[in-house]
């Protein structure tokens, strides 16, 4: 083992704390009892209720088919793990190894896992998202106020934003034969993650489920009644929708405010980490015993130019919480690289939607399989001459073999016919993806960059 | 030596135990001999062929036409019928495979094979109980045969006074599939031309009643139900009930046989599914993989010319997926000549994979779960009559022609 004995030492008696008690905190425990560690674990997580799932919170819970306090991740194993529940962590003091709770308590570490995710991006005006009646949906607690509304059967929702949790929360309304307006400031939904060509596919499926939809505009100011109860969204193109229920859906924000002042590399952006999951600080200089893993994360990619990708993909907390756990508790020559290939999913208007790589870096999608029109085929996104991404419609079987094109970074267009190759899928087309200057609000993967610290945005400075 | 292996592999002699030859076959992942298909035997490069888009399962993108393809052995007298969804690509397989799902699985139907539960198991309860004498019992004409030909019946609606009938015609197709090399070939053809011309006019006219007084059965919805995709046309209806009639024949009985035989040779895993019913599960996955009834599936194509293993594949080329040397391969399963049911990862390729994965798999789950651990706690300290039992020519869906066994009497 190591020479000094330290990993051994560590792995009999050390303290690991994790931050963060959700989807990548529990993988990450789970992994580390797995492989071992005998030590002294501190599960510190900000909501009061044990680990759950967020993916069914608009789905499932939303169509009233399960309830929000049944999403309890499945346990793989037993952790044995100081659950410090219902405590945010207010501050770091690396150079003690120290993490600072809200109950002015103090927890050391030998090694610590950052998983703190991200939260839903609230309604810029704040006493407009005061009004009753309007929502976001991140935790158990949003999915249970919305069910509840939901439940009684309000006239109109509108829905902000259609990236995937709005396009999902519009679906699961209909379902529930409850009228439905979307707005979305891009053209269609889902195009900052999947692009025009597919989001134009996903307008379609919209409409047909008779979700009124409403692109290119944005929602100027929510009104409310003298209840204080929202009634009315006003557009910037001059019309007013009413409605008694509102989901603000406008993408997330990191959780890293609690890291401001500490010296470590985190910003608004999240926290950069090499591909071994170790925080850099603000210099830029990576920690030996600082780890990040989940959508808080933001780490260079081997397959994609060794940009920095921020992914909110439950497989890819599950997949770096785990890499995390093990080179926590490995030699340097035994510790993994974090090289998953993105994935996502979702399920909307009846709809499977799959998607591998990184679309979004795309700047030409050809049909491969199927067709846009019966909202069932095989989209395949080229950069550059090589194949970088892919998204199915009802297709998912398909997947992993575009999959292997990425992985081994195959040309593109695939120069090969296939079964069900329609005559749109002869020649490649724009991806239209909207100017990445623009900032959208729906891209499930965000590529942030070279640098392992983005000096203009990541010196967030302390607001406490 | 490789040079005959093929042949080997079809030679009868080897039906009780391909496994060696598998084996050896594995060590030329992409085996390919002058006019013959190529022969894959990896698991990793068969999963991955069974998703790869290039490849089809449409008999007319081969270059030369499949003629007496000694393995497969499934009739090719389906002239009068077109091609059900088996032999299709998409986009027409996957329309009628969805059209075909919806009265059957999830989304539509999520209950249909659940609620079949009690039927079976009272079928399975019947056939045990009509065992007379324990001293000698073929398990495969006592009980795996009659079993799932009873159960496409049910599923289809065939109504019960005409199940004799159905079993007549289906016992002279299977027996078609597996020509016995000292029979009349000619008569045997026209004997099973006879069978399936009037099964296919039998189901034709109960699809006209169906359409006219539909029920609650699978026949009734594939001729009335329309969804998104439309109505099945009559043709479509009779190769969608033949193929479902076929497919999940024969393949059921050899699951079950192999099942009973494999457990026979492993007393300690028998008396544990007698004990624990619950057991049966991993127990089916796990015959999934060790003695999978479909061996290889015989009719790929590709649509262009592949590289597997730095191997080009020509397009147009006949492909052979060996399934249950995939299932063997050391480098996916560890210790894999072991039949061990507490292996915790038993993907096995028994139903294939990708778009044509057995559409009937649970169904075929449930049949084999409910009969073995049914056998398991009536049967009184069963045993094998005769080890290896004879076994059908059939080098495809292999299994015993007979399956010997005796006990002490039949629990209640
Ligand atoms: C409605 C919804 C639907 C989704 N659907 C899909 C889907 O279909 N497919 C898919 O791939 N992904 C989906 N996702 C994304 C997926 O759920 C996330 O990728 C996953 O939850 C990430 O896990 P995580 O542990 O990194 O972060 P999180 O789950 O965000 O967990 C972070 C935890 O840390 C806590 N925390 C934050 N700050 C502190 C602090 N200072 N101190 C203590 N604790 C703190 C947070 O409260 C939270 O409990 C969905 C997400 C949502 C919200
Ligand atoms: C133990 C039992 C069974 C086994 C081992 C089995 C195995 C298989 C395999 C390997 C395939 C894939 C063929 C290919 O890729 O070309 C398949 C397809 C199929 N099976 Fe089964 N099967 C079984 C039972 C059943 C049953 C009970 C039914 C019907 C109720 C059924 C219906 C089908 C159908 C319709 C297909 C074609 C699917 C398609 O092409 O999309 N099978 N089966």
């Amino acid at each position: 083992m190591s020479v000094d004995g330290s990993l051994d030492r560590l792995k009999r008696e050390g303290r690991i704390v994790v931050v963060g008690a959700s989807l990548a905190g529990l993988r990450a425990a789970e992994t580390l009892r797995e492989k071992g560690f005998a030590g002294s674990l501190t599960m510190i997580g900000d909501e009061p209720y044990e680990p759950y799932d967020r993916p069914p919170l608009s789905k499932q819970v939303l169509l009233g088919r399960a309830t929000a306090d049944r999403t309890g991740l499945p346990r793989l194993r037993a952790v044995d793990a100081q659950w410090r529940l219902g405590v945010p962590a207010t501050g770091l003091d690396m150079a003690a190894r120290r993490v600072r709770l809200a109950d002015g308590d103090e927890v050391e570490y030998d090694r610590l896992l950052i998983a703190t995710g991200v939260r839903a991006r609230p309604w810029p005006q704040e006493d407009e998202a005061e009004l009753d009646g309007v929502f976001v949906l991140r935790t158990r607690d949003d999915a249970e106020a919305l069910e509840r509304s939901l439940a009684q059967g309000p006239r109109r929702v509108l829905v902000i934003g259609a990236g995937f949790t709005g396009s999902e929360i519009a679906s699961a309304c209909r379902e529930r034969g409850i009228a439905v307006t979307v707005a979305e400031r891009a053209d269609a939904p889902l195009v900052g993650a999947l692009g025009g060509v597919v989001g134009e596919v996903a307008a379609e499926l919209q409409r047909k489920h008779g979700v009124d939809l409403r692109c290119g505009v944005m929602v100027t100011r929510l009104e409310g009644d003298s209840a204080g109860h929202v009634r009315a969204a006003h557009f910037s193109d001059g019309s007013t929708v009413e409605a008694d229920v509102v989901i603000v859906s406008l993408g997330a924000q990191r959780n890293t405010e609690w890291l401001a002042g500490s010296g470590l590399g985190a910003g608004l952006r999240g926290i950069a980490c090499d591909a071994g999951c170790r925080a850099f600080d603000i210099r830029g200089i990576v920690t030996d015993d600082i780890y990040v893993a989940g959508d808080v994360a933001r780490s260079p990619h081997p397959l994609f130019g060794y940009q920095f990708l921020s992914l909110e993909h439950w497989g890819n907390a599950v997949a770096q919480a785990e890499t995390a756990a093990h080179n926590m508790l490995s030699e340097s020559a035994d510790r993994r690289p974090h090289i998953w290939v993105p994935a996502f999913w979702s399920s909307q208007f009846g709809v499977n939607i799959k998607s591998v790589g990184v679309p979004s870096m795309g700047t030409e999608i050809l049909i491969a399989q199927g067709s846009r029109s019966e909202h069932r085929f095989t989209g395949v996104y080229g950069y550059q001459g090589r194949v970088i991404g892919a998204v199915t419609f009802d297709q998912t079987k398909w997947l992993q073999f575009y999959q292997q094109l990425i992985e081994t970074t195959a040309p593109f267009p695939p120069a090969f016919p296939t079964v069900d190759r329609r005559p749109e899928g002869q020649q490649p087309i724009p991806a239209d993806f909207p100017d990445p200057s623009v900032p959208t609000h729906g891209p499930t993967v965000t590529l942030s960059g070279y640098a392992p610290d983005d000096r203009r945005l990541t010196f967030t400075p302390a607001r406490h | 030596m490789t040079e005959a292996i093929l042949r080997q592999i079809i030679n009868y002699a080897h039906r009780a135990d391909p496994y060696p030859l598998y084996e050896e076959l594995r060590k030329t992942p992409v085996y390919h001999d002058a006019d013959g298909p190529f022969v894959l035997s990896r698991y990793y490069d068969i999963q991955s062929l069974l998703h790869d888009p290039r490849i089809s399962s449409d008999a007319r993108n081969l270059k030369t036409p499949a003629t007496a393809n000694p393995l497969a052995a499934e009739a090719d007298d389906e002239t009068a019928l077109p091609p059900s969804f088996l032999r299709l690509d998409p986009p027409e397989h996957d329309r009628l495979r969805r059209m075909t799902n919806r009265p059957f699985g999830p989304p539509h139907s999520p209950r249909r094979v659940h609620e079949m539960h009690g039927e079976l198991k009272d079928i399975v309860s019947g056939l045990i109980d009509g065992i007379d004498n324990p001293d000698r019992i073929d398990l495969v004409d006592q009980f795996s045969y009659p079993f799932p030909v009873t159960v496409i019946c049910r599923l289809l609606g065939v109504p019960r006074e005409d199940e004799a009938r159905f079993h007549s015609w289906a016992d002279t197709i299977a027996a078609s599939l597996d020509p016995d090399p000292g029979a009349d070939t000619d008569e045997r053809a026209k004997v099973s031309h006879n069978a399936r011309t009037e099964l296919g006019m039998y189901l034709a006219g109960l699809i006209e009643e169906r359409r006219k007084k539909p029920g609650a059965d699978m026949l009734s919805q594939l001729s009335t139900a329309g969804g998104p995709d439309g109505v099945m046309t009559t043709m479509e209806v009779l190769s969608t009930a033949a193929l479902l009639l076929i497919a999940g024949h024969e393949t059921t009985v050899n699951l079950i046989t192999n099942g009973m035989l494999t457990l026979l040779r492993n007393p300690d895993v028998l008396e544990r599914l007698r004990k624990d019913p619950n057991l049966a599960v991993p127990v089916v996955e796990e015959l999934l993989r060790f003695e999978p009834p479909v061996q290889l599936v015989p009719q790929r194509t590709t649509l262009t010319d592949i590289e597997v293993r730095g191997v080009t594949i020509p397009k147009g080329a006949s492909l052979w997926l060996v399934l249950a040397a995939g299932n063997r391969d050391p480098d996916r399963f560890e210790d894999p000549d072991r039949f061990d049911p507490d292996r915790g990862d038993i993907q096995h390729l028994g139903f294939g994979s990708g778009i044509h994965s057995c559409f009937g798999a649970p169904l075929a789950r449930l049949e084999a779960q409910l009969a073995l651990s049914e056998l398991a706690r009536r049967l009184e300290n069963p045993r094998l009559l005769e080890d290896p039992p004879p076994y059908r020519q059939n080098a495809v869906l292999r299994g015993p022609r007979h399956l010997p066994i005796a006990c002490d009497g039949i629990r209640p």
